[in-house]
């Protein structure tokens, strides 16, 4: 049903995504990252499966645990571990680090260090496209936590109204920081919010990146058709707290244990090697490469001048 | 610079009314550019509270003139999110103080993503709004926020005077590629004043004086500025020649035209209509004793509002907020007059 090229690059997205985080959070303990640090661990195939289903000249807007979004829209690893570092050659020049991550020549308006703030954001990029005209489809990533502040209600709704290409992505990896989404709602279930604006809405699992690349293509076509917005729920865990020095004590060990049992990555690995026909030699081959691009990047921004504190006051100045 | 003079006599004037020459600069700019759309409460069929975009639903139809749900901070971050993405919004909030529901998306979003995003990233969106008191509007439609703006790098904040001037930084505004925060005021709306018929443009940060004069400067911007010029009016019964100053735009801030009317006159009353405390006289003071203390012959005044939520009952409004007799003593104050 799928081809072994694209369960391989739906992997090697998965894996770079996995990487990319453990590598920084190494580099996080060696005190080389300083600053907030939110990983994707654990979430992995929603970003990737996703933008599998997505054209080039679609949008995608992203949030403070964004790595994994950047990384799946085609981000390069240089300039994004550059970035993380704070080094000139970062997507912003060392100027926005972690949180802030954009390359819109690649349809990634951006990261976000506000929860909830780049879901407005997102519905006005697929505004423009309906002023425009045009079948460009915006995907809006944003989590649990966001779905409770009003700026998702209130987007939802004019998405609605306006019938916008709007793909929402709703990671509901079931904690706001460190709030259980149980706790914070009395229907867990948020893609019931959807219904109540005339949006179609479901519920899938967030770990199985098949499962999230098939119901974001049909969203996405129905989008193109003008027939849009859509909402997809997609039920993951994190792997650890909400950001590198949060321990996640408040995370219940046995769901923490069945989450990582239930792996995003393994699972895409394992549809590569029962479904792709891809062996467990060459799987190995695909990771040593992605683990060797990872090393490269490291020493790229390692070798990576800080920003020249002259060229930024002069900038002020002139500002 | 594009700024041309409204007096100029080889060019057509015509009196026309505030909320008609920024409804004129609005339709203009959409016929120039497609990618200009306007959306807020009430601008369509309804053409807006203060009619400025009358007859734009008409002509350019409900793709471009948006009338949205009172989900201000969302249809705020639509703007940017358009912004972003190649459009040139023009963002419509009924009263500056409900710009309290959508500082995130214009503090810590629309103002920041071109310097966070290495200054690859634009938004090119203005957000109009009006403030301002005057017509008992009470404590919630009433306020003169400017320095919230004023304070946040990354954002330009333009406050017109005169029909001429609302025309010309407004098209301006909309063809800046960065965020414009555009003040206009309540009372202005049915002013009238000459506007030339002409397309022209106002660069953003050039200010503009308002009357010249040789023995005190006034600054004064938005609504204060008739509060001035009447003030200076009846100074020069006085024997006292003021000149007034409109900077027309806060951010950029022709710091230039004020230091040299300094320079000139060697007395400078600020005249806002904000709070003091806080506020951009205070700023703009700070800058003059700075970079014009010599010149300087008596403290700086400033002429503000009271530190009083604007109340409901006219008659303690209008003591709430600067008047012409407040300046004149101001004004007198710094000439050392009676």
């Amino acid at each position: 049903m799928y081809s072994q090229q694209f369960l391989e690059q739906l992997y090697r997205t998965l894996y770079t995504i996995r990487v990319f985080e453990t590598q920084c959070i190494r580099l996080y303990r060696q005190g080389l990252i300083i600053g907030y640090f939110h990983p994707y661990l654990g979430e992995e195939a929603i970003a990737t499966g996703v933008c599998a289903a997505l054209r080039e000249d679609d949008y995608i807007v992203s949030t403070h645990r964004g790595h994994g979004h950047c990384i799946a829209r085609g981000g390069e690893l240089k300039k994004m571990v550059s970035e993380v570092l704070g080094r000139e050659d970062g997507y912003c020049h060392g100027r926005g680090g972690s949180m802030h991550i954009a390359d819109v020549t690649k349809g990634n308006i951006g990261a976000n260090g506000i929860v909830g703030g780049g879901i407005p954001i997102g519905v006005g990029a697929a505004l423009g496209i309906s002023v425009r005209g045009g079948d460009q489809v915006v995907a809006v990533f944003f989590s649990d936590g966001a779905a409770n502040n009003g700026v998702f209600p209130e987007s939802l709704n004019m998405a609605a109204i306006w019938n916008l290409p709007v793909v929402f992505v709703l990671e509901n990896n079931q904690y706001a920081v460190s709030s259980p989404i149980e706790e914070m709602t009395r229907v867990p279930d948020l893609h019931k919010r959807g219904e109540a604006y005339g949006v179609p809405s479901s519920m899938i699992d967030g770990n199985d990146v098949l499962a999230v690349y098939e119901r974001t293509r049909e969203a996405v076509e129905m989008c193109r058709k003008g027939k849009g917005p859509v909402l997809i729920e997609a039920k993951t865990y994190r792997h650890g707290g909400h950001h590198v020095n949060d321990p996640g004590s408040y995370m219940p060990k046995e769901r923490l244990e069945y989450y990582k049992a239930h792996d995003p990555v393994l699972i895409g690995r394992k549809y590569l090697r029962e479904e792709g026909g891809v062996d467990e030699e060459q799987i190995l081959a695909i990771e040593h490469e992605m683990d060797r691009q990872m090393e490269e990047a490291i020493e790229f921004a390692r070798n990576s001048p800080h920003p020249s504190v002259e060229k930024f006051l002069e900038e002020v100045t002139r500002s | 610079m594009s700024t041309v003079a409204p007096d100029t006599t080889s060019q057509t004037t015509r009196e026309i009314m505030y909320r008609e020459a920024l409804n004129e600069a609005l339709r203009e700019e959409m016929l120039r550019d497609d990618r200009v759309f306007l959306i807020g409460g009430g601008i369509g069929r309804r053409g807006g509270s203060y009619k400025v975009t009358v007859n734009l639903l008409d002509e350019f139809g409900p793709k471009r003139v948006i009338d949205a749900p009172i989900s201000e901070a969302s249809f705020t971050g639509m703007g940017v999110g358009a912004a972003i993405t190649g459009m040139r919004p023009v963002v419509e909030i009924l009263f500056v103080d409900f710009t309290s529901l959508i500082i995130d998306q214009i503090v810590n979003q629309a103002a920041k993503y071109r310097f966070m995003s290495g200054g690859k990233g634009r938004v090119p969106m203005v957000l109009r709004t009006q403030g301002g008191s005057g017509g008992s509007l009470a404590a919630q439609h009433s306020q003169s926020l400017e320095a919230w703006y004023y304070h946040v790098p990354g954002l330009k904040v333009v406050m017109p005077a005169t029909p001429y001037d609302a025309k010309g930084l407004l098209k301006s505004a909309i063809r800046d590629d960065d965020p414009v925060i555009f003040i206009e005021h309540k009372l202005l709306y049915m002013e009238k004043g000459p506007v030339l018929q002409q397309e022209y443009t106002i660069d953003l940060g050039v200010g503009d004086i308002k009357r010249a004069g040789k023995d005190v400067t006034i600054v004064a911007w938005s609504g204060m500025v008739r509060q001035a010029l009447s003030a200076a009016g009846k100074l020069s019964g006085q024997g006292i020649d003021a000149e007034v100053i409109d900077p027309r735009t806060l951010v950029p801030l022709d710091k230039e035209m004020i230091l040299n009317s300094v320079r000139k006159t060697e007395r400078l009353v600020i005249v806002q209509e904000a709070i003091r405390r806080g506020g951009v006289a205070s700023d703009i003071a700070s800058m003059v004793q700075q970079e014009a203390f010599d010149y300087l012959d008596a403290p700086i005044e400033i002429v503000a509002g009271k530190n009083t939520p604007i109340p409901f009952n006219s008659h303690l409004e209008r003591v709430s907020v600067p008047q012409e007799a407040d300046i004149i003593d101001a004004v007198k104050r710094c000439l050392y007059v009676q």
